[in-house]
């Protein structure tokens, strides 16, 4: 432990014992003493009249870090119950790109956390991993923050890697944000997209949104990575970099990048990394695990959506969109305005705040298209909107509007839904 | 010895009611009302519930911000908090979410100081404006908590000792036991947060919101707050692109809406 008193400062007045949260200082005689129970908390320090407490870590990160130091690329390859998060294997997939396009030499690692994970590599090395780093021990068995915390710090400590990308799960945004606390780095949350080549970040920005790349130089070899965001409800998109400290750590959304195509049979290096835990180093204790028993929605796989919004009118407006999704064979949906009213839970939700979607078929029936929502739906092939406002911002990203009443259009649509290519076949008819 | 508790908040603006400016590209801040962020209010509504239960609970809510942050410190008090305190500083502003988690658990420090600690820091889990639900984890690492995120059900023994909750999964949730003090952060599944009771507006009214400034957290603007000691610097910014308008399906009557839908799904090979 970092913090220390100074003996010739130390006037036994008690106040840092008093104010201490963790019982881990005693008085030894008119002196104070820190014990193991000292969590670097630095209360004392902030209590102590007479400077006779010190943080002996503090300016020691301040150090200029050697960049050049850091190399490859790591993806936290997370694992609940010995299965692998999709998420993880997109993140392969986009590790690697970026890896190739930092240089030749570059790597992608996939790193395994948890007990007895080591029949999951193979599954890593088909979707593209050069290497993989096991961190095994019984403690990790279950995800808990300070185990994880502790053996992920020690190995990005010991074998430096320049990037390392989480998926931006209820488990990567806990865990993450420890880490890069730890490590004194820089970490951006929730990221849509990544670029370490200037010249990719332009051809992206140029294809996909209203950033005026000009000032960009394309030949430059700088190889950064530039992680882009949305922010503020999805109202503004900002890319962040980490220009001073390694390694350059982001969350990324799941369901938004894209797994490379399984290679059967691939293999490569498995590196078993030293772990040191006890149980002393973890908290909170795990009392159960509990599978929702609530109906499953994967928003993020479905191929057709139908979501409904505050133009329903009310909670029952939902048996309609469900009748509705039950005969497209989709999945229902909502915006955020839904679930704020109540009307249906939040694990329905598209948007910023919900699940990202792009499926084959976003049906939008009485929703407005607020920023936040469109955010999380956009991408989609084809956006259907049926809303009784012509002006509603929901029909400028729309590939098909409908503007009327949603409960006379979508029963019209349910009813003639099997003759569609009867009435495709028709239309080409008619027009020749 | 009464129960401490500190809640995280922020004022931010209602996302909600961002337009963009169509000529600018830029966004329209003026007229966007500032708001008590919802998993704020959720994670301060708990703590209330404790106080309601337990009432030798003390509740000071702190937050970092402008100076008009004052009005949503006055709105928690008028909930029934027992205190606001405000770190605001021209030094703090650009801090990224370690510089912030960084002047956040000096200004914990300072209120422990005043208080005689805490035993339960309880934050929302994300603001609405910037998403990231970073700052609560990076604080307690800075405190040296443990931590308990997407918390959705609390329950405290009778000890006040020990803490069980219910932390969301994507795919379910966990029962986690933790012990004070530690750090905990609420999703909008916890509660309803309750209104400002008219005793409460008045009680707000009559309390002095104390404002510290780095020098008074003891921060170090060069490397611990503010932008140039944060470790992220945004690179660029820029609003979506929207995407091509389509075609507006014109009828006289819903089945030949219907139809004609069906036809132009059918026509780009989506069914």
């Amino acid at each position: 432990m970092a913090i220390v008193v100074l003996k010739d400062k130390c006037k036994g007045c008690k106040l840092c014992v008093k104010a201490c949260p963790f019982e881990a200082i005693d008085m030894d005689g008119k002196l104070a003493v820190i014990n193991e129970k000292c969590t670097s908390c630095k209360q004392c320090v902030a209590t102590c009249k007479f400077d006779a407490i010190e943080d002996t870590d503090a300016g020691k990160e301040e150090e200029v870090v050697d960049l050049t130091a850091y190399k490859h690329v790591w993806v936290y390859a997370e694992q609940r119950a010995g299965k692998l998060m999709n998420v993880a294997l997109e993140l392969i997939g986009e590790g690697r790109r970026l890896a190739r396009e930092i240089s030749d030499e570059t790597k992608v690692y996939a790193v395994l956390v948890g007990d007895k994970v080591d029949q999951l590599a193979s599954e890593c090395f088909a979707y593209g991993a050069d290497g993989v780093y096991l961190l095994e021990n019984d403690l990790l068995k279950i995800y808990n923050t300070d185990g994880y915390t502790k053996v992920l710090t020690d190995s990005i400590r010991q074998y430096k890697p320049e990037i390392v990308i989480f998926g931006a799960t209820y488990i990567g945004r806990d865990l993450a944000p420890r880490v890069a606390a730890r490590l004194n780095t820089g970490l951006t949350a929730d990221c849509t997209r990544l670029d370490v080549k200037v010249s990719s970040y332009i051809d992206y920005a140029n294809k996909n949104t209203t950033l005026d790349t000009s000032d960009l130089d394309p030949n430059s070899t700088e190889t950064g990575l530039k992680q882009t965001r949305p922010a503020f409800g999805g109202n503004l998109m900002a890319t962040i970099i980490c220009p001073r400290t390694r390694p350059q750590m982001s969350t990324v959304r799941p369901g938004v990048m894209t797994k490379i195509d399984r290679i059967e049979g691939a293999t490569g290096e498995i590196i078993n990394a030293p772990v040191e835990l006890a149980a002393s180093d973890i908290h909170v204790e795990i009392v159960d695990v509990v599978k929702s028993a609530k109906e499953i929605v994967s928003l993020s796989d479905a191929e057709i959506i139908c979501s409904g919004g505050r133009g329903l009118g009310d909670p029952s407006g939902f048996d309609l969109i469900r009748e509705f999704a039950a005969k497209v064979g989709g999945v229902v949906g909502s915006s955020r305005a839904a679930v704020d009213a109540g009307w249906i839970d939040h694990s329905h939700q598209v948007g910023q705040t919900g699940t990202t979607v792009k499926p084959k078929i976003y049906f939008a029936c009485g929703i407005s298209g607020a920023i936040q929502h469109l955010a999380g739906m956009q991408t989609s092939d084809i956006i259907v909107a049926i809303n009784k406002d012509p002006d509603a911002p929901i029909f400028e990203v729309a590939d098909f509007g409908i503007v009327g009443d949603l409960y006379k259009v979508i029963p019209e649509i349910i009813a003639e839904w099997d003759k569609a290519e009867e009435l495709y076949s028709e239309s080409l008819h008619h027009t020749a | 010895m009464a129960f401490k508790i500190i809640v995280c908040a922020k004022q931010v603006p209602d996302t909600n009611e961002i337009k963009i400016d169509p000529v600018t590209k830029t966004l329209k801040r003026e007229g966007v009302p500032a708001i008590l962020n919802h998993d704020d209010a959720n994670a301060l509504e708990e703590a209330l519930r404790i106080k309601d239960k337990y009432p030798d609970t003390h509740i000071t809510v702190i937050t970092m911000g402008p100076p008009q942050a004052k009005d949503m410190l006055m709105e928690c008090i008028a909930m029934g908090a027992d205190e606001g305190v405000l770190s605001s500083d021209r030094a703090l502003g650009g801090s990224d979410t370690w510089a912030t988690s960084n002047a956040l658990a000096a200004t914990v420090r300072k209120v422990a100081e005043k208080n005689g600690g805490y035993d339960l820091i309880f934050a929302g889990r994300q603001a609405i404006d910037g998403d990231t639900a970073q700052v609560g984890p990076q604080m307690a690492e800075k405190l040296g908590l443990p931590q308990i995120t997407y918390v959705k059900e609390f329950e405290i023994a009778d000890d006040m000792k020990t803490i069980t909750v219910k932390r969301a999964l994507e795919d379910g949730y966990q029962i986690l036991k933790i012990k004070t003090p530690c750090m905990l952060t609420a999703i909008k599944e916890l509660n309803t947060p309750r209104y400002m009771s008219i005793g409460g507006i008045y009680e707000a009214t009559q309390k002095e919101i104390p404002t510290y400034s780095a020098a008074d957290l003891g921060v170090d603007p060069d490397k611990e707050v503010g932008l140039l000691a944060s470790p992220t610097n945004v690179y660029r910014s820029f609003t979506p692109a929207p995407k091509g308008k389509g075609v507006m399906i014109e009828a006289e009557t819903e089945k030949e809406q219907a139809d004609k839908l069906l036809v132009g799904l059918k026509s780009k090979f989506v069914i």
